[in-house]
């Protein structure tokens, strides 16, 4: 998160061990993980909550598949525009609100993925499944861009 | 200053490449909770155990794979691991763990002895 709001002393209480112990954590990570896999997705520090993001095709379709652990399917949406897939959302917190927080790696709030297709697609054919915690969009390509085998007679 | 959850992160040598699971913890005066996001693993998929006051969670992925040439690709391969140190004040015999869509959320109980107790003066 990129804003870290400012709690007074008196009412908070003094968390400087657990902000020392969260950037030793950090610290930790940079030398134990890639250095790309660590710093944007995961600390979220600059970048707000940005899924990782797959995109495969093969003869019949454009698949699109997308990290979303914990999300409720309705809270997911899916759009196409002028060759561009988009999926967005929000994820809602559920920890009770007077529970308190010890440690906050998970993003809460919305998020925008979007991606331009290699081919045109039947967009009344696309279809999606959400599985554990995966959203996989399944997108036809669209009968005039298919590969084509030719049949040839040789006389 | 509590230590649950504090991480733990051993030099110990390993064989298997993991990732770390991104996770959260809360707390209230009954237990904490803890919630790891792990996208693709399964109920199936999940190894939890605790040894020497010490949580690990191992979870591998089921997803299956797409057929078809890669075009963009962000996500990774590698299963996931996290260890945490637990606080003394945890009955680990009481851990309840529940997975929903890739988010594992255990409840960690305090032992009765360290809960917040009210006397009442006669």
């Amino acid at each position: 998160m990129s804003i870290i709001r400012y709690q007074s002393p008196e009412v908070a209480g003094w968390t400087g061990f657990d902000r020392w112990n969260s950037l030793r954590d950090e610290l930790d990570s940079l030398f134990e993980l890639p250095f790309w896999s660590n710093f944007g997705r995961q600390t979220q520090l600059f970048s707000g909550w940005s899924p990782a993001l797959d995109l495969y095709q093969n003869n019949d379709n454009v698949i699109a598949r997308i990290e979303l652990p914990g999300m409720r399917k309705e809270d997911i949406e899916i759009s196409l525009q002028d060759g561009m897939l988009t999926i967005s959302g929000e994820r809602k917190s559920e920890a009770p609100e007077n529970d308190k927080a010890e440690r906050t790696e998970r993003y809460v709030g919305k998020f925008r993925r979007s991606i331009a297709l290699p081919t045109q697609v039947d967009a009344s054919k696309v279809t999606a499944t959400y599985r554990d915690g995966i959203l996989t969009v399944t997108l036809p390509k669209a009968e005039e861009v298919k590969p084509k085998q030719i049949q040839v007679n040789v006389e | 200053m509590n230590t649950l959850v504090r991480e733990n992160r051993g030099r110990q040598a390993q064989t298997e490449q993991f990732i770390m699971a991104v996770a959260s913890v809360t707390e209230n005066p009954d237990s904490y909770a803890l919630t790891v996001e792990m996208p693709g693993v399964s109920k199936e998929g999940l190894e939890i155990s605790v040894e020497n006051n010490e949580l690990t969670i191992i979870g591998r992925r089921t997803i299956p794979p797409i057929e078809g040439t890669v075009l963009h690709r962000e996500s990774r391969s590698e299963n996931f691991r996290r260890v945490f140190e637990l606080d003394p004040t945890i009955d680990t015999s009481k851990i309840a763990a529940r997975m929903d869509q890739g988010v594992l959320t255990l409840t960690l109980p305090k032992a009765e002895q360290v809960k917040p107790r009210k006397i009442t003066v006669q």
